[in-house]
């Protein structure tokens, strides 16, 4: 695979699949995270299919881009990009959740090929991140480190220490992107804890801020290929986002952070992603 | 006990690491605004593009730590043990220790001798949290040269361990042909009466009462006992089968650490009347080093009683 060169609307509909994946793995295991998973799928698209250079076949090519999934709840959505890339067949992606199965709840580096690192306890995934981007730097790869980041994550000190530390380090070949979707378990941001300004945050910290919109392809793409000419600092792409997007019932529904739907929700889901 | 020699365990680490970082290109070191403190600073000087300072940050410096490692490096992480399990267990836990990465926490400045600073600085408890890892070994050098050693097979073994120094001099108790070994334990001194189980600085301690208690006739095994994870399961049953009395002695809470695993080894294993010098849940508070030695009931007096009134319980039972 390398890179890939997938035009915006095929990464749209690919995102359409990645979608429709979230949806019967959650259902078939009863729980889950689908909010933020559909929210993310439009960005995971892009880098899966267009942006990362990485290889399903040889999962630890050391020249590999990598991609961490620090909002870890979102691993379903991984995990269909995973089948659709081939690092795993869509046929094991209903095990999600099950004992024994090498799709854990969270993902689990130690089971799952294409899997970076172990998360789920939020605010890691940065720090981690930095280490791969420092090792690269030391050894002369050029690869780069991507880590996707949930909003409410951002409630955790560590994000920020870690965001500190990037920019200290000058760490241009580091992109965080974080999913903008205003709602975390308990409810909306404003209400739980207010994160705005959020890319005034990250410049504050020394970071380049893109703020794009997470659902346009073309946007996703354009920020990506910014963020590869920024020099000597680190760039997050802020995604403005819906929680549950593309299924009407969970946009922007605070329920299903973390609530799977019922085979009934879920067959009303497909419809509206076919 | 014979006058011995004291030596800083934690410059044996900074000098080791820094020579070991001439022979492992991959070697490279993260600290969090302790360097002078810790002795990464000759790493640091020697190394400065394989050092890392997080500043004041110890959930990053063991998230980057993993990165590191996950990408081929072996990284050492230190800073204070309170700060190196408290602050971070959780990073330690998800980052490091599930997915059993090459990372090192070496961390100096355990137990109640950091001494002035007080409660906030000493840690009680990181042993007992580093053991709860399933991924970690878990090793408390006794003096400068089993410093060394350790240090040497820890950057040169894969996996994540967990290294706890002190702050002070100790008495220096091995010398150059001593070798240690992971997860074994060391009889420094044969007897069948009871055995005195102890590690880190306690192992000095565990020396002078047995060499009190000889003049009692009282004759007193010594198990030193390095490495609380793996445990010298074996060595310990031994123990027990052939002095049928054991007394564990640690700078650290009795909940958790060297007399916790080693009770379950003995009480699964070879039963027999146990005591625990150890801290009894409580924190420690500001004085000099010995002062809070004797006042927490970690001397070689405290040791002594202990033998005396398990070997009481051994005869009773």
């Amino acid at each position: 695979m390398d890179k890939g060169h997938m035009s915006a609307r095929d990464l749209e509909a690919k995102a359409r699949v990645l979608r429709r994946h979230v949806i019967t793995m959650t259902a078939a295991a009863g729980s889950g995270h689908p909010g933020g998973s559909l929210s993310s799928a439009d960005i995971v698209a892009a880098l899966f299919f267009r942006v990362l250079r990485h290889r399903p076949a040889e999962p630890g090519w050391p020249d590999r881009d990598r991609f961490v999934l620090s909002k870890a709840h979102a691993a379903p959505l991984l995990y269909a990009a995973l089948a659709e890339t081939g690092y795993l067949p869509t046929s094991e992606l209903c095990t999600l959740r099950k004992l024994d199965s090498r799709l854990q709840g969270h993902p689990d580096v130690t089971c799952t090929p294409g899997v970076e690192l172990t998360c789920g306890s939020l605010g890691q995934g940065l720090s981690f991140g930095i280490g791969v981007a420092l090792a690269g730097r030391l050894d002369g790869r050029k690869y780069r480190v991507c880590v996707l980041l949930g909003d409410g994550e951002c409630n955790e000190g560590q994000v920020w220490e870690a965001a500190m530390s990037a920019a200290h380090y000058k760490m241009d070949n580091l992109v965080a992107i974080v999913d903008h979707n205003k709602i975390q378990l308990d409810g909306w941001n404003r209400d739980i804890m207010n994160l705005e300004p959020l890319a005034e945050k990250w410049r504050a910290f020394g970071w380049h801020a893109i703020e794009t919109d997470g659902h346009s392809l073309v946007s996703v793409l354009g920020a990506f290929e910014e963020a590869e000419t920024v020099r000597m600092k680190p760039t997050v792409i802020v995604a403005h986002t819906v929680k549950g997007k593309g299924v009407s019932f969970m946009e922007n529904n605070p329920d299903f952070h973390g609530k799977a739907p019922t085979a009934d929700q879920a067959a009303q889901a497909l419809k509206e992603l076919a | 006990m014979k006058v011995r020699e004291q030596a800083s365990t934690r410059e044996a680490y900074g000098k080791t690491l820094a020579a070991l970082g001439r022979e492992l290109p991959d070697l490279v070191v993260l600290d969090a605004d302790l360097s002078k403190s810790t002795m990464t600073k000759y790493f640091a000087a020697e190394f400065p593009d394989r050092f890392f300072q997080c500043g004041i940050a110890e959930q990053n410096m063991m998230g980057i730590a993993a990165g590191l490692a996950a990408s081929g490096k072996t990284a050492v992480a230190s800073t204070f043990a309170v700060f190196a399990t408290g602050r971070c267990f959780d990073q330690l836990r998800m980052s490091i220790s599930q997915p059993r990465l090459n990372v090192k926490v070496v961390a100096t400045h355990g137990g109640i001798t950091v001494g002035e600073d007080g409660l906030s600085h000493h840690s009680i408890e990181d042993l007992a949290l580093a053991c709860a890892l399933p991924g970690f070994s878990v090793v408390v050098p006794a003096d400068d040269v089993e410093t060394t050693q350790v240090i040497s097979l820890v950057c040169t073994t894969d996996g994540p361990f967990y290294v706890r120094l002190g702050r002070g001099k100790v008495p220096r108790l091995f010398d150059s042909d001593y070798r240690v070994m992971h997860g074994r334990a060391v009889t420094l001194r044969q007897g069948v009466d009871a055995t005195i189980v102890a590690t880190g600085l306690m192992t000095a301690k565990a020396i002078e009462a047995a060499e009190s208690l000889s003049g009692q006739g009282i004759e007193c095994r010594v198990l030193h006992v390095p490495w609380l994870k793996p445990l010298d399961e074996e060595a310990v049953v031994q123990a027990a089968t052939e002095t049928g009395a054991i007394v564990t002695a640690e700078e650290h809470l009795q909940h958790g650490g060297l007399g916790s695993r080693v009770a379950q080894v003995v009480a699964r294993s070879r039963p027999v009347p146990m005591d625990f010098i150890a801290i009894k849940d409580t924190y420690a508070q500001s004085g000099t080093p010995d002062e809070l030695l004797e006042r927490y009931g970690l001397t070689g007096g405290d040791i002594e009683r202990a033998v005396k009134s398990t070997i009481q319980r051994k005869k009773a039972a």
